[in-house]
């Protein structure tokens, strides 16, 4: 007999978890729908993130700032490097593979991706840095009804907040604005867009730097759960089941997906793990995905690819 | 003018298919074999420059030779047919373990029908090519989305596959006959008698297995497979419609990839490794045998050579450097340095000529054919 | 031009109409092709001639109607189906196979009739050798037929667009069609291409006795290579018998005029 009370703190421990799962998929989302490229780079980006703004803060900190002082000046300094990074992959990495296939771009940023962990760590350290920009400890609710009370973290619902916003955005500005539907209209097809006089470098850039900021959002929420080490970039592998299961193309798809996948992952976990020995968690989003995939191979929310002759 | 094809004619069409229709390029061939069959063994038995100790060949030929023979097999997959494939690594480790657990003796005791399911320990030879079989099954299942689902999104399936089989042979103790480690040792290496043991006894070993292998590989490719793949790789639709299946073209590429892999994958456990865990054949042995594709030139069986040899030889290089050049580096910085520069080299390469090194040589002989003139 | 066999109907459109969503492609439409004719399909654009030829090539199944094809009816059919049972065809973009040369796109339109097996092919001896080499031949007499033997070995991405055309015409007749389908094959020629391609159409049918059906807009081409013309307006037919006939069909010159009608 599965208690109640345990399913539902398992359910909803999974699906903060996804939601911070959702705020790394975004990222992804983000660059593949404005520029049609899959950013294998966008844990490193997270990293980076992460790594310039807790040694900033802790270098502030040392010298007597105020936190929320050095939290402001941390975190602007942290975006000025993303942006710089964005500049840089735009212009090295990227831009000059323009009119290649998706697969070739897909391969660069996987370069781009031993670059930035190389230099991130070369640059800022390589040791486990502890954030804290929210308060960590937890919530225990309906303490009446089930024993012991259902443990929520306020991280993960600070996380859930932060993630709700930056969707709602985002959304927005694709939806809404002329920019954004530019955007989408780019990531279709480079050539056309380049011989109609669309600037693609400055909009990639302009796209690789929103996803750099996402990727900063990320590491915060991220960074005070786990410590900001090298370990975070595998977040970017946990973000790729989310991406198939609520389409590449859908920002409201990396929130879904992310739920599922947060709490499919620790149910299966939990539940089914004790009978198979354990440590399911590793490849279950990725089976999940993959049956997705069998079924509906756009994903979710995803835009049918239909090819014509 | 060294490269000069004038005077070379082909007067049947079996000598304008071959493999190497110059006569130049034969020569360079004979030499690379004689150098590789007969030069290196003499070499390093008596222990001559640059063989005198064991560490160029342990350390340097022998895995280049082995995940060569990887990255044809990838090659194939991704190169030739166009399927894009994280879970290489995996398709070792199921030719490794396979082979393992045949060359140690498979027992399995089956609960209804009574009786067990019980194989003696299978010689060497025939343990490694079952190992690739069992690979090559793998693959024809894990090629089955394949069918629907393309690109980005294969990749994915592909590393689902990956992450299944770490866990498999991490957490299922069978297959590493409930080893309280978790690594296993590679049974003697015993053909028909030969035991092959020492440095330059594997090396030659690794050698046939590969030069065989690229044979047939090449053989497949040049022929009328090799074409379904590519037209598969190109334009799917249009395939369809001159005639070719895409399920069969896709499900073989899956199956001879797998099994060369995974003909790798036991190779490299068994003359090269020794003893191995699982974390042999993670994510990054994928990841590096895709890179040794890319860089060496996808769609070419002599590129996946180049590939291999540059990715392999990078690192050691990126190690020496700083000692030979007098600077002092800690380990660490040596390593994010090696990331730096192997992350902007890839970079550059797609930039400067997606098609890797293949493409970079026959360039150089399109220009050998002229010089030393000009134009 | 050879005299088409009046008895031998090789393929009758029924009654087909297709939709996309909201958009008639294709409405009742009905005709047959002869064995051994050259059959245009004709009309303005938008006309659904594209979708008329997807249809009978597998790409697209009809809402309504049938195809029968040498004898036999299908309501769908796959592509593959199509090129086994007979079908070959070129397309408006020229669809090659860009990694590959211009003589190994063609020799992978030998596909269907190469035989030898995987393990044949890996030890490239004997049997399978010699299979590749009759397949060359066969290969190397549509090159000369085609008069592309120079380019044989440059990877097609590399020809101008005329040429790209003659290979893919090369690779659907190395299939050994009964029927070969040719989307629009001289857009985008100048003059002395086009008479280059209708030479070699012509020729196709004469020399191997393929039965035609090609799209095409230049009304010369069509006029002077055609036997019978098909005309199709807004997915409908107007009218469908000898080019004199359509040409003097007022429905046909107010089409393509613009006439609402």
């Amino acid at each position: 007999m599965i208690a109640l009370g345990q399913f539902l703190e398992v359910l909803i421990g999974g699906l903060m978890t996804g939601v911070l799962y959702s705020l790394v998929a975004l990222g992804f989302v983000l660059i593949f729908k404005a520029s049609g490229v899959f950013n294998f780079a966008q844990g490193a980006m997270v990293l980076l993130a992460g790594l310039a703004l807790v040694r900033s803060l802790d270098l502030l900190v040392a010298r007597d700032f105020a936190l929320w002082v050095a939290i402001i000046l941390g975190i602007g300094f942290a975006a000025v490097v993303m942006a710089i990074t964005a500049w840089l992959i735009e212009r090295f990495a990227v831009g000059p593979l323009v009119n290649q296939d998706g697969l070739t771009l897909f391969m660069s940023t996987i370069g781009v991706t031993f670059v930035l962990e190389g230099a991130a760590q070369m640059i800022f350290g390589s040791d486990v840095y502890p954030l804290r920009l929210f308060p960590t400890d937890v919530w225990l609710l309906f303490e009446s009804h089930f024993p012991g009370g259902i443990l929520v973290s306020k991280l993960d619902v600070w996380g859930a907040l932060i993630a709700g916003i930056l969707v709602a955005g985002l959304a927005i500005f694709f939806q809404g604005t002329k920019t954004g539907r530019a955007l989408r209209a780019v990531a279709d097809d480079h050539l056309a867009a380049q011989s109609v006089g669309i600037p693609i470098s400055w909009i990639w850039f302009v796209v690789w730097l929103a996803a750099g900021l996402v990727a900063l959002v990320a590491a915060t929420v991220w960074g005070t759960k786990l410590g900001v080490q090298f370990s975070i970039t595998f977040l970017a592998l946990k973000a790729l089941p989310v991406l198939i299961i609520g389409g590449l193309t859908s920002v409201p798809g990396a929130i879904v997906g992310g739920l599922i996948v947060g709490a499919g992952e620790k149910i299966a976990e939990v539940f089914l793990g004790p009978h198979i020995g354990g440590g399911i968690e590793y490849w279950f989003a990725y089976v999940l995905a993959l049956a997705v995939l069998l079924v509906r191979p756009q994903g979710l929310f995803g835009e049918r690819i239909i090819e014509r002759i | 003018m060294l490269y000069r094809e004038a005077g070379q004619f082909k007067t049947t069409y079996a000598e304008d298919m071959a493999i190497f229709p110059n006569r130049q390029d034969r020569i360079a061939l004979g030499i690379l074999l004689g150098i590789a069959f007969v030069g290196v063994p003499l070499l390093a038995t008596f222990h001559i420059w640059p063989f005198a100790g064991d560490y160029l060949l342990w350390a340097i030929l022998l895995p280049f030779l082995i995940l060569a023979l990887a990255a044809i097999g990838v090659n194939i997959l991704v190169g030739y047919c166009g399927q894009i494939s994280l879970g290489s690594g995996a398709f070792m480790a199921v030719g490794a373990y396979s082979a393992y657990k045949l060359g140690t003796g498979v027992h399995i005791p089956l609960a209804w029908p009574g009786f067990a399911i019980a194989i003696p320990p299978l010689p060497v030879l025939v343990s490694i090519l079952l190992g690739g079989l069992a690979a090559a099954v793998v693959g024809i299942l894990f090629g089955v989305p394949s069918l629907r689902i393309k690109g980005l999104y294969l990749a994915v399936a592909t590393l689902a596959a990956q992450f299944f089989f770490d866990w498999v042979f991490l957490r299922v103790p069978w297959f590493t006959n409930y080893s309280p480690s978790g690594s296993v040792n590679a049974p003697a290496l015993n053909f028909f008698g030969l035991v092959v043991s020492t440095p330059v006894e594997r090396y030659l070993l690794a050698l046939t297995f590969v030069t065989v292998f690229a044979v047939l590989a090449k053989n497949l490719v040049r022929g009328n497979l090799g074409r379904q793949w590519m037209a598969i790789r190109d334009m799917d639709i249009a395939a369809e419609l001159i005639g070719i299946r895409p399920l069969y073209a896709k499900l073989t590429a899956f199956a001879v990839s797998a099994f060369i892999i995974g003909v790798a994958g036991a190779l490299w456990a068994f003359v090269y490794l020794g003893s191995w865990e699982p974390l042999a054949f993670s994510i990054d042995r994928s990841l590096q045998l895709l890179f040794m594709v890319i860089i060496g030139g996808l769609g070419s069986i002599a590129g996946s050579f180049l590939g291999a040899a540059f990715i392999l030889i990078l690192p050691i290089m990126l190690n020496l450097m700083p000692t030979q050049l007098g600077v002092p580096l800690s380990t660490e910085t040596i390593t994010h340095l090696e990331f730096i520069i192997f992350g902007s080299l890839i970079c550059y390469l797609l930039i400067k000529e997606p098609h890797g090194f293949a493409r970079l040589i026959s360039l150089g002989k399109e220009k050998l054919r002229l010089w030393p003139f000009p134009y | 031009m050879r005299a088409p066999d009046r008895n031998k109907i090789l393929l009758q459109v029924e009654g087909v109409s297709l939709a996309f969503g909201g958009v008639k492609a294709l409405t009742n439409v009905s005709f047959d092709i002869i064995k051994g004719e050259i059959r245009a399909i004709i009309g303005p654009n938008g006309a659904g001639k594209t979708s008329m030829l997807n249809v009978i090539n597998g790409f697209y199944h009809p809402d309504h109607g049938a195809i029968a094809f040498k004898g036999l009816t299908r309501a769908r059919m796959q592509p593959f189906e199509a090129s086994r049972g007979g079908i070959a065809r070129t397309f408006q973009n020229v669809a090659l196979f860009k990694g590959m040369s211009a003589l190994d796109n063609i020799m992978a339109g030998r596909t269907l009739k190469m035989r030898r097996g995987l393990v044949w092919q890996m030890l490239r001896y004997g049997p399978a050798l010699a299979e590749e080499i009759e397949h060359r031949h066969r290969v190397e007499e549509i090159i000369d037929f085609l008069e592309i033997e120079a380019i044989r070995k440059v990877p097609v991405a590399r020809l101008p667009y005329g040429l790209q055309k003659r290979v893919e015409l090369g690779r659907a007749l190395a299939m050994e069609p009964d029927l070969l389908l040719l989307d629009e094959p001289m857009a985008g020629m100048n003059l002395e291409e086009k008479e280059d391609m209708s030479r070699f159409i012509i020729d196709v049918n004469l020399h191997y006795g393929t039965t035609i059906a090609l799209i095409e807009h230049d009304m010369a081409v069509v006029m002077d290579l055609s036997d019978r013309v098909v005309v199709l307006d807004h997915g409908v037919k107007i009218a469908d018998g000898t080019p004199d006939e359509v040409k003097r069909n007022k429905g046909v010159v107010d089409a393509y005029l613009g006439v609402p009608h």
